[in-house]
């Protein structure tokens, strides 16, 4: 179970998070939404350290997370797929996965395992990771998070840019993950997408958790996607 | 024949120098203005070794060979501790700082190791006569002429550059470190969010630097005399490669390692280094405007 509670944070002098707290269960998918610049990624960066929390607490499993050193946050079972990819470009495909593998001293049957799930990216090992297409650039940023075999996954607009049979493909392997007991947290942009999969929504509005309910409720009463992101 | 050797001794302690100097804007996108101050401590460090050890003149260099960089490589890595990660590898602040490390070695070695010029003897430096071949009377034959003739300390020299860039390849392309430090280059965040260590990484690339540069002075101090101000020309070489070869290119490293160092070579035998001075500043200055990213670097995207 990861915990967030009543983080702030902020990039320098700028105030971006101003106590946001949210949990999500293994087997869940916890959706985040709000308009662009609320604060999303920004909570994700939090999560994984790179934004340092300047209040609050982040624990996973009842372990602190706020207070490690970032490297050993992934160690701890975090895999993160960053918003807008970044892949290692210049690298290859295989290289890109052998960074997510080295970081929970993942083996072969990782490897094979996440190959299993994406046999594009088996016939492109070589390839420069920069030169795959978006689609083929989602692939690769999901199996590298996926091989730390994480607890907590974190997508940040796995959608973004793809075609419809693309978001078809990252939103099976979402729901895949979520029945083999992965904890989720996904920010998402497009309605239709979150309410097909997520069990959760929390709305995020000016760098603050507004409310949170559940997917269901969303789905017969909109009005709240109307309030929160004027759609 | 024998200028072009000359330049490619020239090339060989050059492009480890440019070498450590690349990999550490690559890595860590820090410009290291005391970089030729780490080549400096190297030489004088050596000298240091040798001295204090005595012995043959084999077994004081082979030791520096392997201490020197060694122990520059840490004193750098501890100065990154110390200082660069103190300023949070800000790019302005870091050339402030590295300015400052300058001051600091240079003036350390002053009132430690004195002003004078100390020499180390080479541990083998036997004439080497190369032979040339000629069409003459007798068809082709070859002749050994008269002032064609190299030492062999200067053969191994540039044996043993190339044996450390082949090594640093190898580590770079072909292992778990290099591959860490080539992620790190692309992406130090998302390094760090799959678990990589980037401030560690950031000191040996550092010390890796350092020692690169500590190693090239080894290497040239049975040439050129240890002194606590030779770091200058070094640097200023450096640069001048980098800004051709593109900044954190290795292979571009390599290249205007060897275009500098030969024509410098060359040059300075023919004519005279001045010359070869104003040309390599020459050509810095067409690569800024007509290549500003260097020969083999990329243009931003
Ligand atoms: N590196 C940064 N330095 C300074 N401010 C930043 C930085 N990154 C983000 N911000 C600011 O923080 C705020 C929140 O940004 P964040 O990226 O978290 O938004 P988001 O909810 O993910 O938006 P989007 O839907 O567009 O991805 C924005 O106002 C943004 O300008
Ligand atoms: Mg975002």
């Amino acid at each position: 179970m990861l915990e967030l509670r009543d983080i702030h944070a902020s990039y320098g002098q700028v105030k971006v998070l101003f106590g946001v707290s949210l949990s999500v269960a293994p087997g869940e998918i916890l959706c985040l939404m709000g308009r662009n610049g609320a604060g999303k990624s920004t909570i994700m960066k939090t999560i994984m350290g790179q934004v340092p929390a300047a209040e609050g607490s982040i624990s996973l499993d009842g372990k602190n997370l706020h207070t490690m050193p970032p490297h050993l946050i992934p160690k701890e079972g975090v895999g993160y797929i960053p918003q807008g990819r970044r892949l290692f470009s210049e690298l290859t495909v295989a290289e890109n996965i052998e960074i997510g593998l080295m970081t929970r001293n993942e083996g072969a049957d990782t490897r094979e395992w996440v190959l299993e799930l994406f046999p594009r990216l088996r016939e492109r090992l070589s390839q420069v990771a920069g030169t795959l297409s978006g689609g083929e650039q989602q692939m690769l940023a999901t199996a590298r998070a996926l091989c730390l075999r994480p607890k907590v996954l974190l997508l940040d607009e796995p959608t973004e840019g793809l075609q419809p049979s693309m978001i078809e493909l990252v939103r099976q392997v979402v729901v895949k993950m979520k029945s083999e007991g992965y904890a989720i947290i996904l920010v998402e942009q497009r309605v239709d997408a979150v309410l097909s999969i997520a069990d959760r929504v929390t709305f995020i509005e000016n760098g603050k958790d507004r409310e949170t309910v559940a997917a269901s409720e969303l789905q017969s009463d909109p009005t709240k996607l109307t309030k929160y992101l004027g759609v | 024949m024998l200028a072009s050797l000359e330049g490619a001794v020239i090339s060989a302690i050059l492009v480890l120098t440019a070498m450590g100097l690349s990999i550490v804007f690559g890595v860590m996108r820090v410009v290291n203005v005391a970089h030729g101050e780490f080549f400096m401590l190297g030489a004088v460090l050596a000298w240091v070794v040798t001295t204090t050890l005595g012995g043959h003149p084999v077994f004081g260099f082979v030791a520096a060979l392997i201490v020197v960089p060694v122990l520059v490589g840490c004193i750098a890595a501890g100065a990154d501790r110390l200082i660069l990660k103190r300023v949070n590898y800000d790019p302005d602040r870091t050339i402030v700082a590295t300015i400052g490390m300058l001051y600091i070695i240079q003036q350390a070695t002053l009132m430690t190791y004195g002003p004078e010029a100390r020499p180390v003897e080479a541990p083998f430096n036997t004439r080497l006569s190369l032979p040339w071949f000629e069409f003459g009377d007798e068809g082709f034959q070859m002749i050994w002429p008269w002032g064609l003739s190299i030492t062999s300390y200067k053969l191994f020299v540039i044996f043993a550059a190339i044996a450390v860039l082949i090594a640093l390849w190898i580590v770079l392309t072909r292992t778990k470190i290099g591959l860490i430090m080539r992620a790190t280059q692309q992406d130090s965040d998302t390094a760090q969010a799959f678990g990589v260590p980037v401030g560690k990484v950031y000191s040996w690339v550092f010390g890796l630097g350092a020692g690169l540069a500590a190693l090239g002075a080894v290497l040239v101090v049975p040439i050129q005399q240890a002194h606590y101000l030779m770091g200058g020309d070094p640097l200023l070489l450096a640069f001048i490669v980098v800004i051709i070869g593109g900044l954190g290119s290795l292979p571009g490293t390599v290249i205007a390692a060897l275009l500098i160092g030969m024509s410098d070579g060359i040059i300075s035998v023919f004519f005279s280094p001045t010359l070869a001075k104003i040309i390599a500043t020459f050509l810095v200055a067409m690569v800024l405007v007509f290549r500003p990213q260097g020969l083999l670097g990329r243009a931003p995207s």
